[in-house]
């Protein structure tokens, strides 16, 4: 019997790296990859949006044209009224225009990357806290300082975290907070971080255990080398996935903030606080309500989507069945 | 069990010593003062606001008005800066309003979410999955005061449902049965709408947690021996995934008064989330600060209670737990 090894090798099924696996997971999901195509999407909106609201006249979201207010969407701007240069692209007001006769299509413009960039910041410092204090509780939980470990230490302090009622806290300390955009992402940050690190800490307690992380402190690798090397690349995936679904929340949290008057002030519009100014227009122009409504419902239901695709996707103790 | 439920209840008393020190420099470190809410009122003197200060102790260091906040509250005095009513007896009487909103939205959440979640994982991947998961994700995914707005546009018309406060106006004549109808009436809207959010989370989590029974071999042993579908289902497998939901009421109490101020502003329903919003408003810290200490309070207490009823459900707890903490 003669046979060619070869034969065998070619039957195996292509090798494939995780990463890939976990793409084409993802892909199947066809959920989640429409929630990423609306993302990518977003994404351009919201730095288009920005360029453009920023330097290009026609798209000024704050030009104030009083004989034009409360025009339905896809009204073109009567030439007689406004003077030309106060004209919005293409003379024609996609999205209608609010109380004050401004562009809603140049406000959400200028709203999704406000509203991003809320969502982004906000994770940002909520991953950063989550990730040092989760990681230092998983990785140097034993040092004793002087009566506590560190990981009591840090774990009783997330506990306390945990304790107050997350949106009410974020409330009362925006609203004693001077009015600030900046305020707001960070005080969202600053009390959502307490999950992330709780799953950090438990995915770094498992892996401190694993051969592969043993061998590399075996063979003397660094702290430092063992934690970035071996062990955030394995222990990144739920923090994709929190992260993710975070951005959605934070979006979310900032609308109702606005709802309650405690939002982004002007001259920033964000689409929490174009909704929540709309909301008192709601029978006189329902667009004003309902356009950034939609989009905000869009756009977190996407993040949801892709959050929960990631899920399913980098999670190995799923895929197998 | 006793020495577990004892160093349960000594942890958390630790732990409310430390939250009810980091509400406190939570409010008075930031800046803003109740003295300061209305500058522009020409009958502010500033010997009146210096009278005020005096009285709720704001020029004494931050550690005093610590003492004296624990020492009023745990006395009854603690008085609020807006009206100078005992602070513990208006949260109280708000406490009572938000209660039975709290525990109609608190039914229909957990009797709804756990069919739906069940149907879904027992008929994975099939339409109905599919679309509840959709729909789920839209709940969670919509501000809420947005869905309550399309919703009383669309109900108030079509049903006459009531959306505004506890009870209608100028009622107090009526028999007793027509006042508890009319309450009642009053409740239907807020509650489902404030369960909406909750519903959908839950039943991803009933979900999520049956398909992890239901590959388990118990189940396949069950149905192995020939046991009716719905006996393997709600018998075998259902039972063991309740297990993780029983710490799930430790969370439930604090949703009480922080998952309730934009549900209670859109509704005009004077309970303890929209009384939180006004002391915010008038910067009448005791209000926020006892707010604050008493929903953290509940969830301790709220977890103590899940912690215990999980030792007595799941035997592996009590033994193999009880080495750390």
């Amino acid at each position: 019997m003669t046979e060619d090894p070869k034969q065998y090798v070619e039957e195996l099924p292509p090798s494939e790296t995780p990463w890939q696996e976990s793409l084409r997971l993802f892909r199947k999901d066809r959920l989640a990859l429409v929630g990423a195509y609306v993302l990518v999407l977003l994404l351009f909106t919201a730095v288009f949006g920005k360029v453009l609201t920023e330097w290009v006249v026609v798209f000024d979201p704050e030009v104030v044209r009083l004989p034009e207010k409360f025009l339905p969407p896809l009204t073109f701007s009567s030439t007689d009224d406004v003077p030309a240069h106060d004209r919005p692209f293409g003379g024609i007001y996609l999205l209608g225009t609010d109380e004050l006769g401004r562009d809603v299509f140049a406000r959400m413009l200028q709203g999704s990357f406000v509203s991003l960039s809320i969502g982004f910041i906000a994770v940002g410092i909520s991953l950063a806290i989550g990730i040092l204090l989760g990681g230092l509780s998983g990785f140097y939980g034993n040092v004793r300082f002087g009566v506590v470990t560190v990981d009591t230490l840090i774990m009783r302090f997330t506990d306390v975290m945990l304790c107050f009622p997350t949106f009410f806290l974020i409330l009362t300390v925006v609203a004693l907070l001077p009015p600030s955009i900046y305020n707001i992402m960070i005080v969202i940050g600053l009390t959502s971080w307490m999950g992330t690190a709780r799953f950090v800490r438990a995915e770094f307690l498992a892996l401190r255990k694993q051969d592969f992380v043993v061998a590399a402190t075996s063979v003397g690798a660094r702290d430092r080398r063992v934690i970035f090397a071996h062990m955030v690349p394995n222990a990144i995936a739920p923090v994709l996935v929190s992260a993710t679904i975070g951005v959605a929340t934070a979006i979310l949290t900032e609308s109702g903030l606005s709802f309650l008057g405690f939002g982004v002030q002007p001259p920033y519009a964000t689409w929490g606080n174009i909704l929540a100014d709309g909301k008192g227009f709601i029978f006189d122009a329902p667009w004003l309500f309902f356009i950034p409504g939609m989009a905000i419902l869009v756009v977190v239901l996407a993040f949801n989507l892709v959050g929960e695709g990631l899920r399913e996707a980098l999670n190995p103790k799923l895929r197998r069945r | 069990m006793q020495a577990f439920i004892l160093r349960n209840i000594l942890q958390r008393l630790v732990l409310v010593f430390v939250v009810s020190i980091l509400a406190h420099s939570v409010i008075h470190l930031a800046p803003g003062e109740p003295s300061e809410v209305d500058p522009a009122n020409p009958r502010m003197k500033p010997e009146d606001i210096a009278k005020i200060r005096e009285a709720f102790h704001l020029d004494a260091p931050l550690y005093m008005q610590y003492v004296y906040w624990v020492r009023d509250l745990a006395s009854g005095e603690l008085k609020s800066f807006k009206d100078s009513q005992p602070v513990l007896g208006k949260i109280w009487r708000r406490f009572l309003n938000s209660l039975p909103l709290f525990i109609c939205a608190t039914l229909l959440v957990w009797t709804l979410a756990f069919p739906t979640g069940i149907q879904a994982a027992i008929h994975r991947g099939a339409v109905y999955d599919r679309s509840t998961t959709f729909a789920a994700y839209t709940l969670i995914s919509v501000p809420g005061f947005f869905l309550s707005y399309i919703v009383i546009l669309w109900v108030v018309d079509l049903f006459g449902v009531p959306v505004i406060g506890l009870k209608t106006f100028g009622m107090d004549m009526a028999p007793p049965l027509f006042q508890t109808m009319d309450r009642v009436w009053h409740l239907v809207i807020p509650s489902l709408m404030s369960a909406l959010g909750g519903m959908a989370i839950l039943s991803r989590y009933v979900r999520s947690q049956m398909l992890e029974v239901v590959g388990q071999d118990y189940v396949r042993t069950a149905r192995a021996k020939g046991a009716e579908e719905d006996v393997v289902i709600y018998r075998h497998a259902l039972r063991n995934a309740l297990l993780p939901f029983v710490t799930m009421f430790g969370f439930l109490l604090p949703g009480l008064i922080g998952g309730s101020v934009i549900f209670e502003q859109i509704f005009a329903w004077p309970g303890l989330g929209r009384l939180g919003y006004e002391a915010i408003l008038a910067r009448d810290f005791p209000v926020i600060l006892t707010l604050n200490f008493i929903a953290a309070v509940l969830t301790l207490a709220g977890t103590l209670l899940s912690d215990i009823l999980y030792a007595v459900v799941d035997p592996r707890i009590r033994t193999g737990l009880q080495g750390d903490g």
